[in-house]
């Protein structure tokens, strides 16, 4: 019936098998497929920290802001190192074009993360979204 | 623990109270005011317009403030008097028996007891610790009673999708906005555009100062010649005067 000797088969299985994954694998590893798993937050200006590690910034920085602008606005505390401007500056995202990218677009920084989890913030209809000189 | 020594505490008291002494009233000159430290209570910010050397002519605060705040101006073409956003308006006043006309910028007049706050019921319409009077937009649902409340027209909606705001002056579709003294400014240490560009390149009509403080220019100015207020019979107690109305 089979043109395979019946001992064989095993090893064809086998074959078959590392076959597959070779094709699957980079697939698998392409950024598209990742992005799937992850959001893929644009990296910040090199050589800059943020106020808090990065896994704390995650989870805290809406209250920051929220703390931020209250005390900005109704008690007068100014604090530059920590205004939502100073957030978009470190944190621009550039296109292709060499152009700093506004909140219109998909690939800025509170983005990313925001359409991933389907969390919309009206903060940009009123603020400027990237830095009164960036290119544009 | 230990505690302090009665006399220790006496003495600190003493000497504290002997600081007050030297140092008398405070001076609230314009500086930068230090990152986290709130606007200074004891200061009242207001302004001065000697009419007499505001050229009618001349729209150099307007301008100055639109350029600012990031609004529109009057000579754009497609500038809509009836909806977009004016924080000053020169005014033209003109006297029936002498024809001696005057056009003061008129601008939110930062009341001590400012109706708009009054109404407004979110607790957007505020007045800082330094009596700036301002919308803290955050808060702001734009239902206009405010703009209703203000017997100076000092406010505006906003009623249009808006990009490439100024960074310093965030605003957006669906709320009032006004002039607010340029905070930004201010809290920088610097006086508000409007003044600024009059002083430069106006006729020097417009002075900026602390009310609060005795000494300042504006105080001596007014001690010199007086001022007086728009619609004072309210009894809003604005934070802006007039000479020569
Ligand atoms: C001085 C530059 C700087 C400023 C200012 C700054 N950040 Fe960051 N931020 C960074 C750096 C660097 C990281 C680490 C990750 C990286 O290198 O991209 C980071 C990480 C983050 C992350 C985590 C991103 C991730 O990888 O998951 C968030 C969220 C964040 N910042 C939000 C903010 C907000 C909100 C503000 C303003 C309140 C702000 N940042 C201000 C530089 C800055
Ligand atoms: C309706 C307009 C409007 C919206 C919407 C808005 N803001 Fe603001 N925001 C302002 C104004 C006006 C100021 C005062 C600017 C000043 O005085 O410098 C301000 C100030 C701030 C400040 C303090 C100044 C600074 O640069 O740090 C922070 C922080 C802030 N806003 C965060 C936010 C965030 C976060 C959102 C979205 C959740 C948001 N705002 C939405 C109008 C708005
Ligand atoms: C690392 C991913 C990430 C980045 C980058 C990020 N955010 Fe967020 N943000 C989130 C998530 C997730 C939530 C929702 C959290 C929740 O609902 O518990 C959120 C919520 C918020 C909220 C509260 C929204 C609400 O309706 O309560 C604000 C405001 C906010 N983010 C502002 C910003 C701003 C401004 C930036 C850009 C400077 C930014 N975020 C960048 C992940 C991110």
């Amino acid at each position: 019936m089979s043109a395979w000797p019946q001992r064989r088969r095993p090893a064809l299985a086998l074959a078959a098998l590392l076959l597959a994954l070779a094709l699957a694998l980079p697939v698998l590893a392409t950024p598209a497929a990742a992005a799937e798993l992850f959001p893929q937050v644009p990296a910040a200006a090199p050589g800059t920290e943020c106020l808090a590690p990065p896994g704390e910034m995650r989870r805290t920085h809406m209250d920051r802001l929220t703390h931020r602008r209250t005390e900005a606005v109704r008690a007068g505390i100014r604090q530059p190192a920590e205004s939502l401007t100073r957030c978009l500056s470190c944190h621009a995202v550039t296109d292709t074009h060499g152009q700093v990218v506004t909140a219109e677009d998909p690939r800025h920084f509170c983005r990313e993360c925001h359409d991933f989890a389907a969390v919309t913030v009206d903060c940009f209809s009123c603020h400027a979204s990237r830095p009164e000189d960036a290119p544009r | 623990m230990s505690q302090p020594a009665r006399r220790d505490v006496l003495k600190s008291l003493a000497l504290g109270g002997g600081l007050t002494l030297i140092v008398g009233p405070v001076a609230h000159a314009l500086a930068p005011r230090p990152p986290g430290q709130p606007a200074d209570p004891a200061t009242r910010w207001a302004l001065l317009v000697d009419t007499r050397a505001c050229k009618v002519d001349c729209a150099a605060c307007v301008d100055a403030c639109n350029r600012e705040m990031g609004l529109k101006q009057p000579t754009d073409p497609d500038f809509d008097p009836a909806h977009d956003a004016q924080y000053i308006r020169k005014v033209t006043l003109r006297d029936p028996d002498t024809g001696h006309t005057t056009a003061p910028p008129v601008m939110c007049q930062h009341c001590a007891k400012p109706p708009c706050v009054d109404v407004c019921p979110t607790g957007a319409s505020m007045q800082r610790a330094d009596h700036i009077v301002q919308v803290d937009k955050h808060l702001c649902i734009g239902c206009r009673y405010c703009m209703m409340a203000c017997p100076y027209k000092a406010r505006s909606f906003v009623h249009q999708d808006l990009t490439d705001q100024k960074p310093h002056n965030p605003r957006g579709k669906g709320c009032v906005e006004s002039c607010n003294l340029c905070v930004h400014r201010i809290d920088r240490g610097e006086p508000p555009a409007c003044v600024a560009a009059c002083q430069r390149d106006g006729g020097g009509a417009m002075v900026f100062g602390d009310l609060a403080d005795p000494n300042s220019d504006l105080n001596r100015r007014l001690a010199e010649a007086g001022g007086h207020r728009i619609r004072a019979d309210l009894g809003l107690d604005t934070g802006v005067y007039y000479q020569g109305l």
